[in-house]
């Protein structure tokens, strides 16, 4: 707005400056350095290395397992979301202030303690092992990790658009007699939807790149329960430097990807409600 | 306040409203909560304890295990000032002034959030370790960073870079400028405005923020495997610990050792609600002047 006011605020220089100079020495140059080792490798050897059985199977596992734990996430978080914003009840706080626990928790704690409730004498493992089905040590075990880690992303990007949304259209709407169904279809879920994808984006990012919270539950075995994460952590160990600069290389290409289609969705709903922060 | 005004009012209900889908979807809704959020907290306790407060405590007696607590609180030390210093310079540039870049700049700031902590410590590999950029200039120099202390602060300082900074961006952007412009033209220098004018008004995101930071650098896991090299009672932060006692099948020392990362992480959430609390009421004292 008051360009010439603002400017009389003093500390620009040496406030840009710091945060230029931390973000360049511990953000760029390292993510800098990570894409020239990748780039050294070249391209013939980048691809026998990204098409190799190994890294094949772990991209394949941990995409469908991160989709899994994103649907499963977009459901249970649409659901919190709503009841948190919606409803009035007892324990709501204690409700809102548990969905940030997995952002709190460390990854460690959490791949431990999902361990142990997934153990064939857990709480949950030993039911479940009735019904024959087995969680821990299986790609099942690996989307129950990436679940919990980023289930806050969902819950915490559709809630304050909820909140938001203006009582009147869906009035309006009820009062046409539209059904509780179709007011939600056409007037509410036009309205959360690009936070939800957003939400939904995030949670799948943070779900690929997961490591500590998947390597307690997986089993981790090769062409099996071994995802990309560990797979890097494994070249790494085995001194196998390019193969694990192409395999991060590429896993941070598609984070700036995901992070690419979240600002995209945002424009989009700055466009349509046409505000221009 | 729209729920109050909605239920007061004699006109139609909003969607959802009807009883049996609002007590369906709520019960659903705290039936899956015990299992995915209560149920894994619940355990780490219970597992700690499963043997007796004797065995909990004999857990914390292993000379690693006290060396990876005092690691990892001087990591925390070291880490948190530093990013808090970031956040406000961040903030500072980003929410007081209008420049080119700034839109990428904040995109820059939110960048490690968005990555794996894996590739992290990867790329601090590729700077400072021995094949990386810097490698043979710290090698001929004889400085050791990588699986040293030093790789752990500063792959630290990636994973966290953000958290003060995304919680000051958004409130002094809403808060504007017009507090700072008034002390300016009192004649206040900008070390002054900062200290007694800017601070005051995000003190508590300042908290939040650095409270978050705090649990984040103590909990941090990935990037601190990738580059502390793992050696017990030298380069072991409390994650590391836990997941060695872990594979040495110590199942009760490495709950007990969670069990402090578990606290920091309660105590983080509790001091948010408290945090929300205060500025709830520092807002209405104000005279609502935030909204």
């Amino acid at each position: 707005m008051s360009r010439d006011i603002s400017r009389v605020i003093p500390g620009f220089p040496l406030a840009l400056g710091f945060t230029v100079l931390y973000l360049s020495l511990i953000v760029l140059l390292p993510l800098g350095a990570l894409v020239w080792q990748a780039a050294d490798i070249g391209f013939a050897r980048y691809i026998v290395i990204m098409t190799g059985p190994r890294t094949l199977s772990a991209f394949r596992i941990t995409l469908t397992t991160a989709a899994a734990a994103t649907v499963f996430n977009a459901i249970y978080g649409l659901a919190l979301a709503w009841v948190l914003v919606r409803y009035e009840f007892p324990g709501k706080r204690l409700l809102d202030a548990l969905v940030d626990v997995p952002f709190a928790l460390p990854t460690a704690v959490a791949g431990l303690s999902l361990s142990a409730l997934f153990a064939s004498n857990g709480w949950f493992g030993a039911p479940l092992a009735q019904l024959g089905i087995k969680v821990a040590y299986t790609p099942a075990g690996i989307a129950c990790a990436m679940a919990f880690t980023s289930l806050p992303f969902v819950v915490r990007t559709v809630q304050p658009v909820l909140e938001d949304l203006a009582a009147d259209v869906e009035e309006a709407a009820a009062t046409l007699g539209a059904s509780d169904g179709r007011i939600f279809r056409t007037v509410i879920l036009p309205a959360i939807l690009p936070a939800f994808i957003t939400g939904s984006a995030l949670g799948f990012a943070r779900s690929l790149g997961e490591f500590g919270a998947i390597i307690f539950i997986a089993g981790n075995l090769p062409l099996k329960t071994e995802v990309v994460s560990l797979l890097t952590f494994i070249r790494i160990e085995e001194y196998d430097y390019p193969a694990a600069a192409a395999i991060a290389a590429t896993l941070l290409g598609l984070a700036f990807l995901l992070l690419l289609a979240v600002n995209l969705t945002q424009l989009w709903q700055q466009r349509r409600y046409g505000l221009a922060k | 306040m729209d729920t109050e005004k909605t239920r007061t009012a004699s006109g139609p209900l909003r969607v959802g409203d009807g009883k049996l889908t609002r007590r369906l979807l709520i019960g659903i809704v705290l039936f899956a909560t015990l299992f995915v959020l209560v149920a894994p907290l619940a355990a780490i306790f219970h597992q700690a304890f499963r043997h007796g407060t004797a065995a909990y405590l004999a857990s914390f007696a292993d000379p690693d295990t006290r060396y990876a607590i005092g690691l990892t609180i001087f990591t925390a030390l070291v880490v948190v000032p530093i990013n808090i210093a970031f956040g406000i310079a961040a903030a500072w540039a980003i929410a007081k002034f209008r420049f080119p870049g700034r839109g990428l700049l904040l995109a820059l700031v939110e960048l490690p959030f968005s990555i794996s902590p894996i590739i992290a410590g990867v790329a601090y590999l590729f700077v400072y370790g021995g094949q990386g950029l810097l490698g043979p200039f710290l090698e001929a120099h004889d400085i050791r960073i990588m699986f040293a202390v030093p790789a752990i602060i500063l792959a630290s300082l990636f994973v966290t870079a953000p958290f003060v900074a995304r919680e000051l961006i958004p409130l002094m952007l809403a808060q504007g400028s017009e507090e700072e412009e008034a002390a300016v033209t009192l004649g206040a220098g900008g070390w002054r405005i900062l200290r007694l004018v800017t601070l005051p008004n995000v003190r508590f995101a300042l908290l939040y923020g650095a409270a978050l930071c705090n649990a984040r650098v103590m909990g941090e896991f990935g990037a601190v495997s990738v580059v502390s090299g793992n050696i017990r009672g030298q380069t072991n932060t409390l994650p590391l610990q836990i997941e060695l006692l872990y594979q040495d099948n110590n199942a009760v020392a490495a709950f007990a050792v969670a069990t402090i990362l578990a606290g920091v992480a309660l105590f983080t959430l509790i001091a948010k609600a408290v945090i929300e609390r205060l500025d709830a009421n520092a807002v209405r004292r104000a005279g609502g002047a935030g909204h």
